[in-house]
């Protein structure tokens, strides 16, 4: 296995009103390549700042961050918005697709940065909408889908581009137990089956349990690691 | 292109608000379209006036007499083909309030003067062998079922006849087409010999000479020779050419030109704010849409572009619709009769494309570049 993901001496700070904030202090960690990492700690830890830093959402105050062979901490905003597109899905907690477009358009909202032709968006937004099983539900809106199905759709959207990493922040985290079991089940299916490497912010322990890795976050330093065997 | 259902899937987002906004554009642009193409309507109508005219009345006003005597000296000006003369009559059918715009001339100098005038010779002949006689504009003969044969009664609020009555009884000899000079040329002639003859005061007196010159281009020497050669005289004549009176004319009701530029430059300055507001609202709305279009790789820049493209299509489309209502309504009978087969000119409609572009731009940009400002993990976290 080869390293997807690597942070080296990684802090980030943040200043709120007078007050400067150390998030993340000093964290090392690499992430291979197929890995499903479970990102696990209690609120104010900086999972999400973690999470953020690895997808190129933010950058850090000092260390590095290597991310598909790119240091990321010295892009651009502008490469950086081109190498989220290349090679990051995403799939959040409140799913955040757009309510005017019906599921498969929103599907394609990746797609359209490509230079793709109309008909390969389509064939390719039809096939992302059959993995998750919601071909069927294409032509209908969000406010038309339950939370389950809605998340379906943004793990389709996620996936459409064939990105390097999956970050799901909390993606269970508005859903009963039922759905969480089927979009944690799709999650684990897509690492497995398609080996998508996804690092996953969560607080539930049984949606953890599908990671193939557990890391625990505790006021900005890595406490605990745990591997699983699959 | 590929971008366009995103644009016009953000603009519908909240489809009351952009229905009230658009009807606001609409308006606005109907208005605009309204009131520029009246103005380019009176240019165009001015632009089609002979610059081969002149026009000669008396230098304190034009409703000051000048002597039939000075019709033989401005006939003798070397460049002058033919001229002719207009007397005020002043007339109106049965009541006051039916006006009929009658003048005082000699026909066959008149139809000289006039080339683009459609009427048979016959009438022109009739006219000259009938001292009663009157030539009567088509609209005229068309409102008031008047024909050839017909003896009208026209009454007038300025001359008493040696009768003694303000009723005069003309013959009405012929009807002519004037639509060529559109709808604001006399529609009634009475012979000046007649008149002069049978009117208590005011005898050999006129309020015009028009006269035709044989090039246009010595428009300007023969308005100062024919000026000069009154100059200190008892009544002082003043030349104009044909547009430069109707534009003396028109200024004297209002300067049409002022009038729509300001009353469009007001709706327009109160649009921008509307659409400001409208996009500025659209825009705080969407803060975590946009955050999650950048998420998924779509630039600053892009971001930008795409509320701009919004504001744009918004303002464009409402605009042209404005226009398009506006050019039906010139297709409406009462306007076409005004303006002589008027349309909506093109300088109207792209001048209205041009503004629309720029309340879009002008409107559009604040909550464009917010968006483009946008921080993403700020924006997801709802801060």
């Amino acid at each position: 296995m080869t390293a997807l993901v690597t942070l080296r001496n990684v802090t980030k700070s943040y200043v709120r009103g007078k007050q400067k904030v150390e998030v993340l202090h000093g964290v090392d960690l690499t992430i291979e390549t197929g890995e499903f990492l479970a990102l696990m700690g209690p609120s104010g830890s900086g999972k999400t700042t973690l999470l953020n830093l690895v997808a190129g959402l933010d950058q850090p105050t000092s260390g590095e961050v290597l991310v598909a062979g790119d240091r990321i901490d010295q892009l651009s905003r502008g490469s950086l918005s081109d190498w989220r597109a290349r090679h990051i899905g995403f799939i959040f907690q409140f799913y955040n697709l757009l309510p005017v477009l019906t599921a498969e358009a929103n599907v394609e909202v990746p797609l359209l940065l490509t230079n793709l032709s109309k008909a390969e968006r389509r064939r390719r937004v039809q096939v992302a909408l059959e993995l998750v099983g919601l071909a069927e539900r294409a032509r209908h809106k969000p406010n038309e889908l339950s939370g389950g199905q809605q998340q379906r759709v943004a793990i389709a959207r996620a996936i459409v581009s064939d990105p390097t990493l999956l970050v799901c922040d909390e993606p269970t985290g508005d859903l009963d137990r039922q759905n969480a079991e089927e979009i944690m089940n799709l999650l684990q299916a897509l690492n497995r089956s398609q080996n998508k490497t996804i690092v996953m912010v969560t607080h539930d322990p049984k949606a953890a349990e599908y990671a193939s890795r557990e890391l625990h976050l505790d006021k900005g330093l890595l406490t605990n690691d745990t591997r699983r065997a699959a | 292109m590929k971008y366009f259902s995103l644009v016009w899937a953000g603009l519908w987002r909240k489809k009351t608000r952009t229905v009230f906004t658009m009807i606001s554009i609409v308006i606005a642009f109907l208005l605009f379209g309204l009131l520029q193409g009246i103005n380019q309507g009176f240019n165009t109508a001015l632009a089609r006036l002979d610059v081969d005219r002149l026009y000669v009345s008396a230098r304190t006003g034009m409703t000051d007499g000048m002597p039939i005597s000075y019709l033989s000296r401005i006939r003798n000006v070397p460049g002058v083909r033919a001229v002719s003369m207009w007397a005020y009559f002043g007339g109106y059918y049965q009541e006051a309030r039916n006006p009929v715009p009658a003048f005082a001339t000699d026909a066959v100098e008149l139809m000289k003067v006039y080339k683009e005038i459609k009427i048979r010779p016959e009438y022109i002949e009739a006219m000259a062998k009938t001292r009663t006689g009157a030539l009567i504009g088509e609209p005229l003969a068309a409102k008031y079922g008047w024909k050839v044969g017909d003896r009208v009664p026209i009454g007038t609020s300025i001359w008493t006849n040696k009768a003694g009555s303000n009723t005069w009884e003309f013959d009405i000899v012929g009807t002519f087409d004037a639509q060529a000079y559109g709808a604001g040329f006399p529609s009634f002639y009475l012979n000046y010999s007649y008149f002069d003859e049978a009117r208590q005061f005011g005898t050999g007196e006129l309020h015009y000479y028009i006269v035709s010159l044989e090039d246009p281009k010595q428009a300007t020497r023969i308005s100062r020779e024919i000026d000069e050669m009154f100059a200190n005289s008892s009544v002082e004549t003043r030349t104009q050419t044909e547009s430069a009176l109707a534009q003396s004319q028109l200024k004297q009701f209002a300067d049409i030109n002022f009038i729509a530029n300001a009353i469009v430059g007001a709706v327009l300055f109160t649009l921008l704010f509307l659409t400001a507001n409208t996009m500025m609202q659209s825009v705080r709305e969407r803060t975590s849409e946009l955050a999650v279009l950048k998420t998924l790789g779509y630039s600053d820049t892009k971001v930008l572009l795409l509320v701009l493209t919004e504001s744009l299509l918004l303002c464009l489309f409402a605009a042209a619709l404005g226009i398009a209502l506006a050019a039906l309504v010139f297709e409406a009978p009462a306007l076409q009769k005004l303006f002589g087969n008027f349309s909506m000119p093109m300088f109207v409609a792209s001048m209205g494309a041009g503004i629309a572009v720029l309340v879009a731009f002008i409107s559009g940009f604040p909550p464009a570049w917010r968006a483009r400002q946008l921080n993403i993990v700020d924006a997801l976290a709802g801060r």
